[in-house]
């Protein structure tokens, strides 16, 4: 993972510095974001962890639209660094207990982020159930990321009912420590 | 409240390696989820308390819900029996107090457009419940608890040594982005409350004018009681300014959170 992330990292400052050059002139949003870019990712390229892969993978998101004489030679390149990333892919993982039945989770993975969640397995118990988990269930795991990472242990919010908690960043929680 | 905090030295043990166990329940028309460390969360002590917990959220459901058509209160309002719990009269003597204190903020008695006047404490009950619910798991020696019932949050630590005792990390609900915490609050002992429009819409009554309280955000308190706390956020959500002002006169403990 660290090779990868590695690999990764200089091949997007490396084309983020391609990029500065005729980004700067045309555009001054992208040409700020690519610049910043540059120096952390020239400093950080040995040593920096995914946080700064992920900002960079989405630097060149940005940039790479932009409508100057060099996008086609931009967006080839870059093409060419995010299909060959071998951390892309489609994965699914293990079908999970819940005390709501046993949910499946398919992501699929671009430049290092998570681009797109679908569940192929959800409880269908009842009709009731099945109106939830359509929209609560892709809710959810998105929830759960965010909430492992920052560690909540409860959530205060606004009043939910019963049905509103299945998809409620607590019912992620719970969910990880039931 | 005073916490002895028991010294560190270097010669201490290291602190006991607690695990983690969860239940959740679907009670009074919300799911309350209870949370537990412990150096072994399976003790039957333990379950048994957590047990007796959901009980209580439970009976007072059937003493003091506003859904349910068999409840004492609705029963009592429905001129169906002259015998309640109680839980009907503490709550009466403390939605009282809680006008008293908060100015009007707070009001469990509301007109109804034929000129009668109900009483209906749901503002309260769900906060004073969940705290009394607490009290139960607080007895459980070696212990650090927290209860979560849709949106109000209580924590605590039953009787041992506190120094090794875990605080919790409640997120507060980020009332305009659904599923995202704006903020984090610390705790070992005590509550937070929040009152918003994020869940269900409207549902507070400003008591001055007889009108839902519209607005976007929430405001959130956190103090040492979950039944107080869970009074000033909604007294706070019908008027923050008023509701900071009084709280800092008359429960300094408590602080507010507006988002």
């Amino acid at each position: 993972m660290r090779r990868i992330t590695t690999w990764l990292l200089s091949t997007v400052s490396a084309l983020v510095l391609l990029f500065s050059y005729h980004t700067s002139t045309s555009s001054t949003t992208s040409g700020v974001v690519a610049l910043g870019d540059a120096t952390t990712g020239g400093a950080a390229s040995t040593q920096d962890p995914t946080a700064d892969a992920a900002t960079e993978s989405d630097s060149t998101d940005t940039s790479e639209p932009t409508p100057t004489g060099s996008s086609s030679s931009g967006s080839s390149s870059s093409g060419s660094g995010t299909s060959g990333d071998p951390t892309d892919g489609t994965f699914t993982g293990d079908a999970v207990m819940t005390r709501f039945g046993a949910v499946q989770v398919e992501i699929t993975v671009h430049g290092g982020e998570i681009t797109e969640s679908a569940v192929t397995q959800v409880p269908w118990s009842d009709r009731k159930d099945q109106q939830i988990n359509s929209y609560a269930v892709p809710i959810l795991n998105q929830e759960a990321v965010q909430a492992q990472s920052a560690g909540i242990d409860m959530v205060s919010g606004a009043t939910y009912t019963s049905e509103g908690y299945i998809q409620s960043l607590q019912s992620a929680i719970d969910q990880a420590n039931l | 409240m005073i916490t002895a905090e028991i010294p560190v030295t270097p010669a201490a043990p290291p602190p006991p390696v607690l695990a983690r166990r969860a239940w959740v329940e679907h009670v009074m028309g919300t799911a309350v989820s209870i949370h537990v460390r412990a150096v072994e969360p399976t003790r039957p002590d333990l379950e048994a308390a957590v047990a007796r917990a959901y009980a209580h959220l439970r009976r007072v459901d059937e003493v003091l819900s506003t859904w349910r058509a068999d409840s004492h209160l609705l029963r009592l309002q429905h001129g169906e029996t002259d015998e309640a719990h109680a839980w009907v009269s503490d709550v009466a003597e403390l939605s009282l107090e809680a006008e008293s204190r908060t100015d009007g903020l707070f009001r469990a008695w509301r007109s109804r457009p034929g000129g009668r006047t109900v009483f209906d404490p749901t503002g309260l009950v769900k906060g004073w419940a969940v705290a009394g619910a607490g009290a139960h798991l607080d007895v459980v020696p070696e212990i650090a608890w927290s209860i979560g019932a849709g949106g109000d949050v209580a924590v605590g630590v039953g009787p041992g040594p506190s120094a090794a005792a875990p605080s919790w990390r409640i997120g507060i609900a980020d009332p305009r982005q659904p599923g995202r915490v704006a903020d984090v609050v610390t705790l070992r002992r005590g509550a937070v409350a929040t009152s918003g429009a994020a869940e269900r819409g409207g549902h507070v009554v400003d008591p001055r004018t007889g009108t839902p309280v519209r607005r976007s955000g929430s405001v959130t308190v956190v103090g040492p009681d979950l039944t107080w706390a869970d009074i000033w956020a909604t007294a706070a959500w019908v008027d923050q300014g008023t509701a900071r002002r009084l709280m800092a006169a008359r429960d300094p403990q408590y602080r507010l959170i507006a988002l």
